[in-house]
């Protein structure tokens, strides 16, 4: 099955062709070069911007990433939170079902964490409040999706615009309560939240974070790969007609799906505010409701991969900011490094799907 | 696969070609009196785009290079958001061996409060914090600076410039009316923004002003849009308290005068800039590293202005400004250094028609914001007195409030 590039230009030099199946350690050669020609191109962009040495400069990337243990635990707490928000989209996605709302449905479920630890925090002891706080949490996570998808089943609307809107009422949402609770009052300033915070285990603040997304992480890919409901969320993806015809109900699958995502944003949301900020702000969620869209296409939505993408990505913002911290370099100097090194590794994945042929010369075009 | 190894050779050769590229930096310059083991950490909410933080970096280099710090003496940690970050920061500093690890930013506060009972060996010094001497932890310090006097000063360039446009016939008297675009209803905001307007008030007593809120620190389309609607609501001078390019460019698209803030706006706005107050943070800087080196102890509340140079304006722009302005600031200056007049002072405003006789300011932050403290005595509201950071937060009369974010 081999498909002919239309284009005159390309066609001129060559063509492109999708490959039918590659060895698992070409695909993993591709990668790697894609990394190794990234660095180059960095090396060459840091040399024109900065004079600065590279090496040095990936030295200190590696140093702001895992430089000290407590910098090693952020980027592993970074990783679990940058992780839990790609395990909640990757079943939507995988369905087919743009949910950008991710943002928002963890906003949300952050927004409830908040007022369970203001308005029940002194009324209730910590081994019931924390429980009331996941569940309300998981509960306002999975409404906020669940809306878009019950649109998407009744009226055929549009998911991905209604999942972006749905974001900024969230935000507004959060700004409004974050004013209302701040203090000082009118500062805009966060009131912290001292009752309902997650527990400190074996004295690392973080570690319950990182396990309850570590157990996440198995339950999405056993739920994804060996249960029936995985398997309807493929078929559903692949095509809704098949779906249909082999009698899976459709709706049912789409807002079932919708819900377990917003769920697991609403988890999110929980682990952000009681178990690392004790805050709340409209930027809590920090953009990761976004990338966590790159993350889990990146690893084809599969949760295991997904690991060493969030891994990755976190890494980079880690070691980009300790770049300005060291070189006193604005931090747009380390979004571009970052951005170089993503652009290669998304542009490797073309070149395991697919391969160039270049034309023999005096063959005929 | 000959492509594959090929190809390999190349990208390995590339990067030793780099390697090759090494730079002999961080050359220093000698002389310097400050221990070697000595660092202090800065952590900013923003970088160098953000006015309000532009001060701070500016102030750090300053002060750090006048004291003879290497620069692997200083660390900057800059875009730190008011949430755990900020903690991660600070912890990070102080695992970095920092003796002082000073934030800029009001969110800051609990982060770095935090901190500070973590490792009570490192000074954490925080800037328009509220909490330090309530707090009682004894290596957790606020700052501040009365820069409400320099607001009233930058207030009389405001005035000067309405008198000179009610003479000219461009505006009737009674159409002085002034624009702040402010970002909370907040008494750091309040007391700004009247200390601007007694200062107008005391050349031009017939100006009124409208505040407008933009409910962020930093928001530039957002307080472009304020100062829009202010231009439109026929305010003839605008001022703003927030720390984007966005009020000052919508004048100077707009020809309307403005006193800026945080420092001088006169490259983007030639033709509209007056003048601009700022703090200088510079000699708090060297005065808690000089502490720290010394061994003695920091102050839990450090307010300073024109004395120690913590409060500052800039050249004022002679193109835009009204003649006299100059002489005018200065005579005020000397009036305020020697306590001949005060900013606050109960006689020049009044409150619902009446003259402020008694007012209990809101000075210990607490969750109901409960006022606590009697601020006003000997005729004038004691401001930055009792603490730090301001609490004057009166509503006065000639002053009104078109929204309010809190």
């Amino acid at each position: 099955m081999k498909k002919k590039c239309d284009n005159l230009f390309w066609s001129a030099l060559g063509h492109i062709v999708k490959r039918d199946d590659i060895v698992w350690w070409k695909a993993w050669i591709i990668r790697v070069l894609a990394v190794l020609l990234a660095l180059v191109v960095c090396g060459v962009v840091t040399i024109f911007l900065t004079d600065l040495n590279p090496i040095e400069v990936y030295v200190t990337m590696i140093k702001g990433a895992v430089g000290s243990k407590r910098l090693t635990w952020n980027l592993l707490q970074n990783t679990a939170i940058l992780l839990c928000v790609s395990l909640a989209v990757t079943p939507a996605f995988k369905m087919k079902f743009w949910n950008i709302g991710a943002e928002g449905q963890v906003l949300v479920g952050g927004l409830a964490t908040a007022a369970c630890m203001i308005y029940l925090g002194e009324k209730l002891p910590p081994a019931l409040l924390i429980p009331v706080m996941l569940i309300v949490s998981i509960i306002s996570g999975a409404i906020w999706a669940f809306v878009p998808a019950y649109f998407k089943t009744r009226y055929n609307s549009n998911e991905t615009l209604f999942t972006l809107m749905m974001n900024y009422v969230a935000i507004q949402i959060v700004a409004f309560f974050t004013l209302e609770w701040s203090m000082p009052k009118g500062s805009g300033t966060p009131r912290p939240l001292e009752f309902g915070q997650l527990p400190t285990i074996f004295g690392q603040k973080y570690l319950i974070n990182i396990l309850i997304v570590a157990l996440i992480t198995v339950i999405v890919y056993i739920y994804l790969k060996y249960s029936k409901q995985g398997y309807e969320i493929s078929v559903v993806g692949e095509s809704e007609n098949t779906a249909r015809y082999i009698g899976i109900n459709v709706k049912k699958v789409v807002l079932r799906t919708m819900l377990i995502s917003g769920a697991i944003c609403g988890i999110t949301g929980f682990l952000l505010v009681a178990g690392t900020d004790h805050s709340l702000k409209s930027d809590t969620a920090g953009g990761r409701g976004f990338t966590a869209i790159m993350v889990s296409w990146l690893a084809k939505f599969n949760p295991v991969f997904m690991v060493l993408t969030s891994l990755l990505i976190v890494f980079l913002q880690k070691g980009a900011s300790k770049i300005s911290e060291v070189y006193r370099l604005n931090s747009s100097f380390s979004d571009i490094i970052t951005g170089i090194i993503i652009f290669f590794i998304i542009g490797s994945e073309f070149f395991i799907n697919y391969k160039i042929k270049f034309n023999k010369k005096g063959e005929n075009v | 696969m000959k492509k594959i190894i090929s190809f390999l050779l190349v990208a390995v050769m590339l990067v030793a070609s780099l390697c090759m590229f090494t730079a002999c930096s961080n050359e220093k310059t000698d002389g310097t009196t400050v221990s070697e083991d000595f660092k202090i950490g800065f952590i900013f909410l923003h970088d160098e785009n953000s006015t309000y933080d532009k001060n701070f970096l500016e102030a750090a280099e300053a002060a750090t290079a006048e004291l003879g710090l290497k620069p692997e003496q200083v660390i900057f940690k800059t875009n730190i958001p008011e949430g755990n970050e900020c903690y991660e920061a600070a912890a990070d500093l102080a695992d970095q061996g920092c003796n002082i690890v000073f934030a800029n930013s009001f969110g800051h506060e609990p982060y770095m409060l935090k901190a500070a009972k973590e490792f009570p060996e490192v000074e954490f010094c925080h800037a328009t914090g509220t909490t330090a001497h309530t707090e009682n932890v004894p290596n957790f310090h606020n700052a501040f600076a009365s820069i409400y006097e320099g607001r009233y000063l930058a207030g009389i360039a405001a005035g000067m410039k309405l008198n000179e446009m009610i003479e000219s016939g461009k505006i009737t008297a009674d159409q002085a009316k002034m624009g702040y675009v402010g970002a909370f209803t907040y008494a750091e905001v309040i007391s700004g923004y009247t200390s601007f307007y007694l200062g107008a008030k005391s050349v031009c007593p017939s100006v009124t002003m409208e505040v407008q809120f933009t409910g962020s620190w930093y928001d530039e389309a957002l307080e472009k849009e304020a100062a829009t609607k202010l231009l439109a609501n026929n305010c003839v001078l605008i001022s703003q308290h927030a720390d984007s390019m966005g009020a000052p460019t919508a004048c100077e698209n707009a020809g309307v005068p403005n006193v800026s803030y945080n420092g001088s706006t006169k490259d983007a706005c030639p033709n509209t800039f007056i003048i601009s107050s700022r703090i200088d943070w510079a000699p708090y800087f060297k005065y808690i590293i000089n502490a720290n080196l010394a061994g003695e102890a920091i102050k839990a509340d450090w307010c300073e202005g024109f004395e120690v140079g913590s409060v500052k304006l800039t050249d004022i722009n002679e193109a835009v400004a009204a003649p006299g302005t100059k002489e005018a600031i200065e005579d005020a200056k000397a009036k305020l250094i020697a306590g001949e007049i005060k900013v606050f002072d109960a006689s020049t405003f009044t409150v619902e028609g009446k003259a402020l006789d008694s007012y209990k300011a809101d000075v210990d932050t607490d969750a109901d914001f409960t006022p606590d403290t009697e601020a006003i005595a000997d005729g004038y509201f004691h401001e930055s007195e009792f603490r730090s950071a301001p609490y004057f937060d009166v509503n006065i009369d000639g002053i009104t409030l078109l929204n309010s974010m809190f």
